[in-house]
This record gives structure tokens, C-alpha cells and sequence, in this order.
């Protein structure tokens, strides 16, 4: 019996570090690149974890103007023009969202992290996913990006993509 | 001189009687959209749908049906001599549906001089215009729908009526993307129906040389599947004939359904 016990402690033991380990990470790296046009307006963005079907598993982050227009416009508006998310997720969510919602960003590049365990990623199931970047302009184009990674994470690593046009490098670095 | 008055009246006859076939539409500016505001609407007939370049559209009896079954009225009406323009504001989130319903009795004849004669109404006035003693007269019910969809937020389900020739897209029709084929059932009073036939032409039918229109019959569920793999508005029509008339008076009921569907890229 005892002997059995202090067998089971380090495992135990084990299993509390093992989980901790287990508490992955994923980070995001979107790149608003500089684009030289007469009339700039941030664009809207939405960044997602879609699985391999193409659907919407959560959604991460969704920059927009929540402002009204000098026209007394509400700039949800121009939501879908984010078409994909639009599709997928955003004609179903309340907005905003809380956590997930929050204004458009400047040129330049914005890291995000998201924790397991931690709204908004909080539980994902183990599997194939993507993390989808897609990016509207007003006067402007619209652009998706995908990086592929499987969850949950075996050993850090880094998968990257880059857009044409509307989205720069999208970098996402994942931490088991 | 007569003459060449009487074939010019035929000749302006079969291309009016051609064009309303095949070219009645409605289009709307936005279909998809994520807050509540205006959409403006042109509708007319045409040679090919979408193409304003014959006559405005008569519209009176147009209902604009918002998602809690209300109706909306239209607004900045313009009847222009290519087209009807309007404006709807919407303000509710889902489905907004548009329909224009058109039913009546059409007959053909020739009078005591065998001069051809025809009438389109009632089937109380065709009784009082068409005289006892017609020659060779040919009389057909008709029933049209012509339906518009328009969503603000997520898209709402829609209900058919159970009468006259319907449409129920699998996809809501304002949920269309390219690359994702479409399967379209049609309903002929309430029942899925075979034999209905549909043609499907793509807008901007200018700027190619050939309109591109594709035809399809429906399966005995009264299915058909259609792809639709470039990004726009299409106008799609359905006929379907049949013998159910409401009144003996005709012999053949003649049913059509016109919606405009658009697809977005994905």
C-alpha cells in the first residue's frame, strides 16, 4: 500500500506540471501593412479559430468603428464587408461582443495572446483548426488569410502567412 | 400602308409579349446587410433582366413584407420611362420579402371581321369584353410571383403560401457564396412539383456576348441543383403550366416565379 502511494505521488506530481504544461498558448501576429492611397481608413478586421469545415469554432478578436458616421450612420454598417466572418459568426453575435470587440488599428504590426483556459479562447477541442485573419478596407479591398496549426500543442512552434494586399505577414507562434 | 401598320402592331406585339416572359425584374442595391438602413430598388421590363432598356415596371401591387410579417411602404417612388425606381427602409433584423403578385385571364380571338382581339383582367370582365359569337378564342389563367429577399442581421426563415408556383431555396437566398451549389425546390400550390422549367441569367449580360442563360427542368421531388460559380445578381424565372384553373372559363393555368438572388464572393 504504501509503497503504492509514494509511486502515485510523483505521478501526481507529474500530472499537476503536466497540465500546467498543457495550459497552451497561442499567439497572434497581424501585420496592417502601409498601403499608399489618397484616402486611408483603418479596415475592419476579424480574427478567428475556424475549423477544417470552414466554420466559425471562436471568435478572437473583431476590430470596428463603433462610432456613428458624421451621418448618424451606425458603422456596423460596413461590417459585412467582412464577408466571411459576416457569414460565419457575425450576423449571429450581438455586438458587441465583450472581449472579443474593440477598435479598428492603426498600420503596423499587433501581437495578441490568447491562454487555454482563458476567454475568449478558453477550451478549445483537440484538433485541426485555423487561425483566419480577414481584413476590409472602406474604398479599399478585402482580404482572407488562414494559418493552419493543430491543437493542442506538442512543442512551441511558429507557422506563418502573408497576405497580397489588404493584410501583411500573420504570424502565430504556438506555446504547448 | 395599312399593311405595313398591322405587321408593325404584330411585330411590337410578340416582342412585348417576349420581353415580359423574359424580362421582368427587380433588383435591389444591397441583399446582405449588418445594420438597418435604406435600400433602393429599380424594376422594370427589359430585353435581358437587369438592363434598363424598354419600360418601367407598374408596381402598385408591390408588398414589402418585414420580418414581423408588417408591411413596409415604399418610399421616393420614381416611374422613369426605363424604369421604377423606389426605396424601403428597413429597420428590423432578418429577412425582408418582396412580392409583387400579378393573376388574371388572358384570351385571344378574332371578331366578325377576323381582326385578332385580346384581353387581360378579370374573369367577370373578361365575361363582359369578349363577345358570344368570338372566333377561335383561347382563354388562360394566369398567376405570377415575383419575389425580392433582403436580410439585415441573420437571416430569418421564410414560409410559402401553398398557392401558385413557389420557391424554397435550401440555402436562404440570402446566404448564397460562390463554389457552394445551390438546390432549389419548387412547390406548384404547396406541393414539390416536376416539369417546372427555369432559366437562370447572370447580370452585366452586356459585357459578353452571349447571355449565358441556363436552363433546367425539376426532378419528380421537384428538385433541382444549380451551381453558380461566379459572383453577382441572377435573375432566375420558373414556368410551369397546368390545368387547375379557378374559373371554366379558361382551359390552362399558366404559373411563373421571378426572384433575383445574389451571390457574393467567398
Amino acid at each position: 500500500m504504501r509503497n503504492w502511494v509514494s509511486a502515485l505521488i510523483p505521478a501526481l506530481v507529474a500530472g499537476m506540471f503536466a497540465n500546467q504544461a498543457g495550459a497552451g498558448e497561442i499567439s497572434v501576429k497581424v501585420t496592417l501593412p502601409q498601403i499608399n492611397t489618397s484616402e486611408y481608413h483603418r479596415p475592419y478586421v476579424a480574427i478567428w479559430v475556424e475549423k477544417p469545415d470552414q466554420s466559425v469554432q471562436k471568435n478572437l478578436a473583431v476590430w470596428y468603428s463603433q462610432k456613428k458616421t458624421d451621418k448618424g450612420e451606425q458603422s456596423d454598417k460596413w461590417l459585412k464587408d467582412l464577408r466571411q466572418w459576416w457569414r460565419k459568426s457575425g450576423r449571429d453575435q450581438s455586438l458587441p461582443m465583450d472581449g472579443i470587440t474593440g477598435a479598428t488599428r492603426a498600420v503596423g504590426e499587433h501581437a495578441l495572446t490568447f491562454v487555454e483556459g482563458k476567454e475568449p479562447l478558453a477550451n478549445l477541442p483537440a484538433g485541426q483548426y485555423n487561425i483566419a485573419v480577414e481584413s476590409a478596407r472602406e474604398k479599399g479591398g478585402r482580404e482572407i488569410v488562414r494559418v493552419p496549426f493543430t491543437w493542442p500543442v506538442k512543442k512551441a512552434e511558429t507557422a506563418k502567412a502573408a497576405g497580397q494586399q489588404e493584410l501583411g505577414d500573420i504570424i502565430v507562434d504556438l506555446k504547448p | 400602308m395599312k399593311h405595313i401598320y398591322t405587321l408593325v402592331s404584330i411585330a411590337l406585339a410578340a416582342t412585348a409579349s417576349v420581353a415580359h416572359a423574359h424580362g421582368v425584374w427587380i433588383a435591389p442595391s444591397s441583399t446582405v446587410l449588418s445594420a438597418p438602413q435604406f435600400v433602393s430598388f429599380d424594376a422594370a421590363t427589359s430585353s435581358v433582366p437587369f438592363m434598363i432598356d424598354h419600360r418601367p415596371l407598374v408596381i402598385d401591387a408591390l408588398n414589402i413584407i418585414a420580418p414581423d410579417g408588417s408591411k413596409v411602404t415604399p418610399v421616393n417612388v420614381m416611374k422613369g420611362e426605363l424604369r421604377t425606381v423606389f426605396d424601403a427602409k428597413l429597420e428590423q433584423q432578418g429577412t425582408y420579402r418582396l412580392e409583387l403578385l400579378r393573376s388574371g385571364f388572358r384570351a385571344s380571338w378574332k371578331d366578325a371581321e377576323n381582326k385578332p382581339k385580346r384581353f387581360m383582367g378579370t374573369a367577370e370582365a373578361l365575361a363582359k369584353e369578349v363577345p358570344a359569337d368570338a372566333k377561335d378564342l383561347q382563354v388562360s389563367e394566369t398567376d405570377s410571383r415575383m419575389e425580392n429577399f433582403v436580410t439585415v442581421g441573420k437571416p430569418t426563415a421564410l414560409k410559402t403560401t401553398g398557392k401558385g408556383l413557389e420557391l424554397v431555396v435550401a440555402t436562404h437566398p440570402n446566404d448564397l457564396v460562390t463554389g457552394e451549389p445551390v438546390e432549389l425546390t419548387f412547390l406548384v400550390d404547396g406541393k414539390p412539383t416536376e416539369g417546372v422549367e427555369v432559366a437562370i441569367i447572370r447580370s452585366q449580360s452586356r459585357y459578353r456576348n452571349n447571355t449565358e442563360e441556363k436552363t433546367y427542368k425539376t426532378d419528380k421531388n421537384g428538385k433541382l441543383k444549380v451551381s453558380l460559380p461566379e459572383a453577382g445578381m441572377y435573375w432566375l424565372d420558373a414556368d410551369f403550366k397546368d390545368n387547375k384553373v379557378s374559373n371554366k372559363v379558361a382551359k390552362e393555368r399558366t404559373l411563373a416565379y421571378v426572384v433575383t438572388l445574389e451571390v457574393l464572393p467567398q
